[in-house]
């Protein structure tokens, strides 16, 4: 039996609870003088990345090798792909290796949902973002970000929280994995963008969909400020920059309006002075930081509930 | 299926147990020299409200709160590859830290001694203490590592078809130690 991560809706809501539940313990790993674990030791993770990513990357990176795990990182830059190897080959030289987990950034929507299934690996598949598809870790460490800062009871729960997440919905896998993953956890979102950014069957995402950002801020216990993805754009979404900032991007003004408990968040890379300005990204209820150091956590907690036992422990089936 | 014949039989009642937890605590006083230095840690579940009445008897007697924490082992375990990936529960190291102190370590079951081989694992990534000891409110025997205890409530002799069952108050019903019989060999 396989299993994998593969989307946010792959997971029940025990599925997320357990995750974050678990990245709660590890994430009180990092204040430690040894920051490691010896779970995943004698494990191999393959970091196989055909896009560019920063944080991603050096997360998981940080993740496997917190939990003991050996870790290949395989770029598509300065590998055989860019000499035009197929997935497919690449996937049968990574089985070759003896991969336990891979983890897997592509530019197609769908291409970790393919190596999953085609047999060509025995490894645990972890989508870490494919194409404007999803990126559920993202979303997982969104909402353990949210929940540290919002969650109610002992169980720390997101029930009835309004998260509003704002800009390129479009081109968004975080978009997506967030909206999917938050109604699992009883939150309720409302994506706001202009009607050109919100992508075809929108209406049946568990989700309100708005125009009007002023509208919606005083209402959030969560804003989430998304990149407007010019390398994916082809074609005109707006006129301008300038008018877009000033309709969807939240400068001081707009978070004057917000909640006094409210938080900032921002999946990275920003551009500042284009989603948010620079005095939103670097004020008090800007938690964007914060999400980078819970992506650690998060990810050490999916490695190890699926690779630390003899079945993983959450994921979808095969 | 049909379920194996189980009988169950109480061998440590709330008194006895309040009275071992008493004497262990003085215990540990006395070759501790008292309570300077020492640390408290429980090892989930059932070991952190076990390692907590001791600190509170240890203030009574010394008027000297000692650090409790709690210290999960899931993580350290040999068995971990051979089960479903399990939920951690939590490691709590008091602000004092361990490092040039005496650890006591408190379990309410002693048994293989895994649980304290991967507890001394865990304790190793976290500092350096001066010295480790171990207290168990109920040594039932059948070790299979070179580990023993150096402060223990009750030695219970038991065969391996027998079960060890500790409930304490805090996260159960009620105090006690119950024996249950059951019908095959209970994994250590």
């Amino acid at each position: 039996m396989k299993r994998h991560l593969l989307s946010a809706a792959d997971l029940s809501r025990a599925d997320a609870e357990l995750i974050l539940s678990t990245a709660a313990e590890l994430r009180e790993l990092a204040d430690r003088p040894i920051k490691k674990l010896p779970a995943l030791r004698g494990r191999t993770v393959v970091n196989l990345f055909f896009e560019d990513s920063t944080r991603t990357r050096i997360s998981f990176e940080a993740a496997a090798k917190r939990l003991s795990a050996d870790v290949i990182n395989f770029a598509a830059k300065g590998s055989s792909l860019s000499k035009g190897e197929s997935l497919k080959d690449t996937a049968l030289t990574l089985e070759a290796m003896g991969a336990d987990a891979v983890v897997v950034r592509h530019g197609a929507s769908g291409a970790p949902h393919r190596l999953a299934h085609s047999g060509w690996v025995r490894s645990s598949v972890v989508n870490g973002g494919d194409g404007t598809h999803e990126h559920p870790t993202q979303a997982l460490l969104d909402a353990f970000t949210m929940s540290r800062h919002l969650g109610q009871g002992q169980a720390r729960s997101l029930d009835g929280r309004r998260i509003v997440i704002v800009g390129d919905v479009l081109h968004s896998r975080v978009a997506r994995s967030n909206a999917l993953l938050l109604h699992t956890l009883g939150a309720e979102v409302t994506l706001v963008a202009p009607p050109t950014l919100l992508p075809v069957g929108v209406g049946t995402w568990p989700v309100e969909v708005s125009y009007d950002l002023d509208a919606a801020l005083p209402k959030a216990d969560a804003v989430m400020m998304l990149r407007v993805q010019r390398e994916r754009m082809h074609g005109g979404f707006f006129p301008t920059a300038r008018e877009y900032s000033r309709r969807y991007g939240l400068d001081g003004k707009r978070m004057a309006t917000l909640q006094d408990h409210t938080i900032v968040m921002h999946p990275g890379p920003m551009v500042r002075g284009m989603e948010i300005t620079a005095d939103v990204a670097d004020s008090d209820r800007s938690v964007i930081v914060e999400q980078v150091t819970n992506g650690v956590a998060v990810r050490m907690a999916v490695l190890y509930l699926l690779l630390g036992g003899s079945t993983p422990a959450v994921g979808g089936e095969e | 299926m049909p379920a194996p014949p189980e009988t169950q039989r109480v061998v440590l009642d709330a008194g006895d147990i309040q009275r071992a937890l008493t004497r262990i605590s003085h215990e540990i006083l006395e070759r501790n020299k008292g309570a300077d230095d020492l640390v408290l840690l429980g090892i989930p579940s059932r070991g952190v409200p076990l390692a907590r009445r001791i600190a509170e008897r240890i203030a009574a007697v010394e008027g000297y709160d000692v650090p409790v924490g709690s210290l999960d082992v899931t993580m350290y375990r040999d068995d971990l590859r051979m089960k479903p990936a399990r939920a951690l529960l939590p490691t709590e190291i008091p602000p004092e830290g361990i490092d040039d102190r005496t650890v006591v370590l408190v379990d309410d079951v002693l048994f293989s001694g895994r649980t304290i081989r991967a507890a001394l694992d865990a304790l190793n990534d976290i500092g350096r203490p001066k010295a480790v000891r171990l207290a168990v409110l109920v040594d039932r025997g059948h070790r299979e590592l070179p580990i023993r205890a150096d402060f223990v409530g009750k030695n219970l002799p038991t065969s391996l078809v027998e079960r060890v069952k500790v409930t304490l108050a805090d996260v159960d019903d009620a105090d006690a130690v119950t024996i249950q019989t059951t019908g095959q060999e209970v994994p250590a």
